[in-house]
């Protein structure tokens, strides 16, 4: 199990994710899971200048993420799974036995959104699909940066 | 060229709003520089707020880190704005620079403002 940190950020990879986790996890390898991102190689290159040179920075479909997922967890490395959105946490997960724990580290306002913590802010079917995942035995988390406290899905879905 | 060029500082935190203010302390060109901070922000949001600081006018959006969400929104909203240019490593020294030179187009602005950045980074040591 290499999965370093299974995270839901909407900004996906910027400084809490790359320097904050990263470093704290020893991270070798990030996967962004988006089918917008995966199918723009001119973003990409953007979203691989915020990254370090020994860090390797990889994009999957919402479809392909089920596969690499699953082999990135049986393999050396130490990665880090970054989704942008609830529902493609919740496929992922699905997709992927070897996640049991999951990260929620940034998803700000939006219309029919409400505040929970000051980095997260949630649609009523938002937070009851997080609270799902956790009832189905998957550690739902929220901790914006690694010194930060970790709160249970409870406190804020 | 007939309309001067606006800066828009895209930052992390209050960063671009200290550098505004700096700029207006020694210069004391008050109009030329907008702050963005991404402060709350999804990228969407943040490309929401460098849109409505670039406004309708040529620009250059200054970023913070070569990487990350501030240029994510400034690169994307470059990308269907011919009249916008983006650089990173925002420092002071480019900043002053750029608010006595924005009749120039904003490609031209953004090479100066890098070449003055550069050029203000330099160590001393013993």
């Amino acid at each position: 199990m290499t999965l370093a940190l299974v995270r839901l950020d909407d900004r996906y990879v910027h400084g809490q994710v790359v320097v904050g986790w990263g470093q704290a996890l020893a991270v070798q390898r990030i996967l962004l899971v988006d089918d917008a991102v995966r199918a723009a190689p001119w973003e990409q290159e953007l979203y691989r200048l915020g990254v370090p040179s020994d860090v390797e920075l990889e994009f999957a479909s919402v479809a392909e993420a089920d596969c690499r997922v699953r082999v990135l967890a049986a393999a050396p490395e130490r990665v880090i799974v970054l989704v942008g959105d609830v529902a493609t946490l919740v496929r992922v997960c699905s997709g992927a036995a070897a996640i049991t724990q999951v990260n929620i580290g940034g998803l700000h306002s939006a219309p029919g959104r409400r505040e929970r913590l000051p980095y997260v802010f949630l649609t009523p079917d938002e937070a009851e699909s997080l609270a799902r995942l956790g009832r189905g035995g998957i550690e739902v988390t929220a901790q914006d940066v690694p010194s930060a406290r970790r709160v249970p899905v409870a406190e804020f879905a | 060229m007939s309309e001067q060029l606006r800066g828009i500082i895209v930052s992390h935190a209050a960063v671009a709003a200290a550098l505004v203010e700096a700029v207006g302390q020694i210069t004391g060109e008050r109009d030329a520089l907008v702050a963005v901070s991404n402060d709350g922000c999804s990228l969407e949001s943040l490309g929401r707020r460098v849109e409505q600081a670039v406004g309708s006018g040529p620009a250059v959006v200054f970023v913070d880190l070569p990487g990350g969400s501030c240029l994510q929104a400034s690169a994307s909203y470059m990308r269907t704005h011919a009249n916008v240019a983006v650089i990173t490593g925002v420092n002071l020294a480019m900043l002053i620079d750029f608010v006595y030179h924005r009749d120039a187009d904003p490609a031209a602005a953004a090479r100066r403002a890098v070449d003055r950045g550069v050029k203000a980074t330099q160590a001393f040591a013993r």
